[in-house]
């Protein structure tokens, strides 16, 4: 991927970096000096793929959705990341990043999270691992996504609550940060998504680029092609997009649809569009686009949906947005539950609300009969069922005759 | 142009000097210059005035709490240049701004500095700017306005970093005492101990202030055995509450540091 890899000191374009406080240098400098050739080695490789097959579940199918394609005149592909071990794509970085951290020595991890799926990873291949388990939470998530703080408490892990500003994905982050500043020699902090300083947005790129490898393979065999003329995903952070179009980047005739968070509609006050509504500049260690006041206050992000509801954007897609090499749609909550109803009643998949921002944008979208379009259904709807039994009677009152 | 103000102060004074950090616009938003005057007026060496952030990484609760009321408070760096037009009409001590590095880019790294300049700024410590990046894109700006920028050492940081960092500083070098954020604590352990003397023992050519953690007389005889002086926030910052008395607060603070 010449055009848009990570440059040696974590640059895309002029967004990305290492900002970090002194204390955290080594750490990062250490990641940064292991973490290319660590992934590469062929034993890593081989652990890694083996537990992404035995363990995962992987490949994930690549599912062509006949009523959805259909209903929106061109030829529609899940990539049923829905179907991993623990229900998201998260699982493909977590397994990666904790293999990274025994071979570094690593004792104990740390991480943290908005819908709890990345804590249920995390915790999951800690339990796997035995290793010590932290996973940071905000309060305002860890109650609106009980189960899985449920879950990650099951499998071993403390759940920590963060209480600074909205109490959500990114006070939690800045939590983590800061165990992290406390105990730099034996913790290693899993991210994720592809945020962070760097090596984090390219590494866990890296660990998610199974998605669009798999996607080649699949779609030379189903459709007789590698590439299609779309891909689709949703970005929080970025890393279930990050893998879906992480080999096809270069590929210019392959067009890339990300969907972000709109909320209340970008013009609403409450909303987590970064990219429509961000301006240059550095959070969580990276520079990059930000949703921030004209005095560089970070603002509270909103979405219905706990995994984008972050007020900053991976360094890649800031490039990517500058660049043009994709296009951002921002879809608001009422758009995302729709979608979910949708393919829950054409295809009999229910995606996580996440997910449905994706979903959202065949309907934004424009396509030809003849069009292949890939859609990365990044997890499955089980954490969300409280806000969809919620919007049920809404749905099924109103917009039925719609679906 | 005279020598930097901090400079001179490490001139004639090389032992225990101390360094009080306080949030701008906390406990009020009118708060700020007053606290200033106030320290100085104690025989405080050095004062670090710091902006007030949403996402302060480096910071412990007690710093996180006064930052966030001081934005409440409205505090701004705008604000901020406006309150300490006069500064220097009222107090001669060196002054340092402590900010995050995300409230600059966005005010204008530029013409941040250069208004630091104008205001009658000694220095600058970024928290979240790594020195590499400094040498490589802000030096320039910062020296140009003859401003000082003060990088901080850690117990991570190796002995060649240190001497690099030693020779590219031109003030002193804050030494963050452990791995931690700021906050107070009773006591630092003989493993920090070991550190301070490691550090000691480079003998640096700038001098060294140990801060985060300094917050009573074991932890501030502790630091100030092994270097220059400290730095003092979070238990100055903890003990300002609205409406008090700050000169008795300062006075206080001055007691319970040096018994
Ligand atoms: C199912 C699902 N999809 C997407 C996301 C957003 O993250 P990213 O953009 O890193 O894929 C999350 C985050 O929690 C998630 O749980």
């Amino acid at each position: 991927m010449s055009n848009y890899s990570v440059t040696s000191n974590g640059y895309y374009g002029e967004f990305g970096g290492a900002f970090v406080p002194e204390i955290l240098h080594k750490c990062i400098e250490d990641l940064k000096n292991r973490y290319l050739s660590e992934l590469t080695k062929p034993d890593f490789q081989e652990e890694f793929h083996q537990l992404l097959r035995d363990y995962v579940g992987r490949p994930t199918p690549l599912y062509f959705a006949k009523r959805l394609s259909e209903k929106y005149g061109c030829k529609i592909y899940l990539k049923r990341e829905d179907l991993n071990h623990t229900g998201a794509h998260k699982i493909n970085n977590t397994l990666g990043q904790i293999l990274l951290a025994k071979r570094m020595g690593k004792k104990r991890i740390i991480a943290e999270t908005g819908a709890g799926q990345h804590g249920v990873a995390t915790a999951t291949v800690c339990a796997l691992m035995g290793l010590e388990c932290i996973v940071y939470m905000g309060k305002t998530d860890i109650e609106r996504q009980l189960i899985n703080v449920q879950k990650m408490r099951m499998l071993g892990a403390t759940v920590v609550a963060a209480t600074s500003g909205n109490m959500t994905l990114k006070d939690a982050t800045n939590e983590a940060i800061r165990d992290w500043c406390c105990h730099p020699e034996d913790t290693y902090y899993i991210i994720g998504s592809v945020v962070g300083p760097h090596p984090y947005p390219d590494m866990v790129a890296k660990l998610q680029s199974v998605i669009s490898e798999e996607i080649k393979k699949q779609l030379l065999k189903q459709e007789g092609r590698e590439n299609p003329d779309y891909l689709i995903a949703c970005i929080g952070g970025g890393s279930n997009a990050a893998g879906t179009i992480y080999h096809y980047l270069d590929n210019e005739d392959v067009q890339i649809l990300l969907a972000e968070a709109a909320g209340k509609g970008i013009d609403s006050g409450e909303s987590a569009a970064t990219i429509h509504l961000g301006t240059i500049g550095v959070l969580h260690g990276s520079k990059t686009l930000v949703m921030q006041d004209e005095n560089g206050q970070v603002t509270e992000p909103y979405s219905i949906s706990a995994g984008l509801d972050y007020p900053g954007i991976g360094p890649l897609y800031a490039y990517l947005a500058y660049t043009k090499r994709a296009k951002t749609l921002a879809i608001t909550d009422e758009q995302a539950l729709k979608a979910a109803f949708e393919l829950t009643r054409t295809e009999g998949i229910i995606p996580a609300l996440e997910s449905s921002h994706a979903l959202a944008v065949l309907s934004q979208q424009a396509f030809k009969k003849e069009d292949v379009v890939v859609l990365t259904v990044s997890g499955r709807g089980d954490k969300d069922m409280e806000t969809y039994i919620m919007a049920l009677s809404q749905f099924d009152h109103a917009n039925t005759d719609s679906l | 142009m005279h020598m930097n103000r901090i400079k001179m102060l490490f001139e004639h004074k090389t032992k225990n000097i101390l360094s009080v950090y306080l949030t701008a616009g906390y406990p009020d938003i009118e708060s700020t210059v007053e606290v200033i005057e106030r320290l100085a007026e104690n025989g405080v060496d050095m004062i670090e005035i710091g902006i007030p952030y949403s996402d302060p990484l480096a910071d412990g609760p007690v710093i996180q709490r006064t930052s966030q009321q001081a934005l409440e408070n409205g505090m701004t760096i705008s604000v901020l240049f406006e309150q300490l037009r006069v500064i220097r009409q009222r107090v001669s001590v060196p002054l340092v701004i402590m900010s995050y590095f995300n409230p600059i880019l966005i005010y204008g790294f530029k013409r941040f500095c250069s208004k630091c300049k104008e205001i009658g700024i000694d220095g600058l410590i970024i928290p979240d700017l790594p020195f590499d990046e400094y040498l490589t894109n802000y030096k320039d700006i910062i020296k140009g306005e003859n401003l000082e920028f003060i990088s901080l050492i850690t117990p991570q940081t190796s002995e060649d970093r240190i001497r690099k960092i030693d020779t590219e500083t031109d003030a002193f070098i804050y030494m963050v005492s452990s791995a931690s954020t700021t906050g107070n604590r009773d006591s630092f352990t003989s493993e920090n101990e070991e550190y301070f003397k490691r550090i000691k023992e480079l003998k640096l050519n700038n001098p060294c202030l140990i801060g985060f953690g300094v917050s009573n007389k074991v932890t501030y005889d502790q630091a100030s055995h092994y270097s220059n002086g400290v730095i003092v926030g979070s238990r100055f910052m903890d003990s300002l509450k609205k409406g008090m008395d700050i000169d008795q607060a300062i006075k206080n603070l001055l007691s319970v540091l040096r018994g």
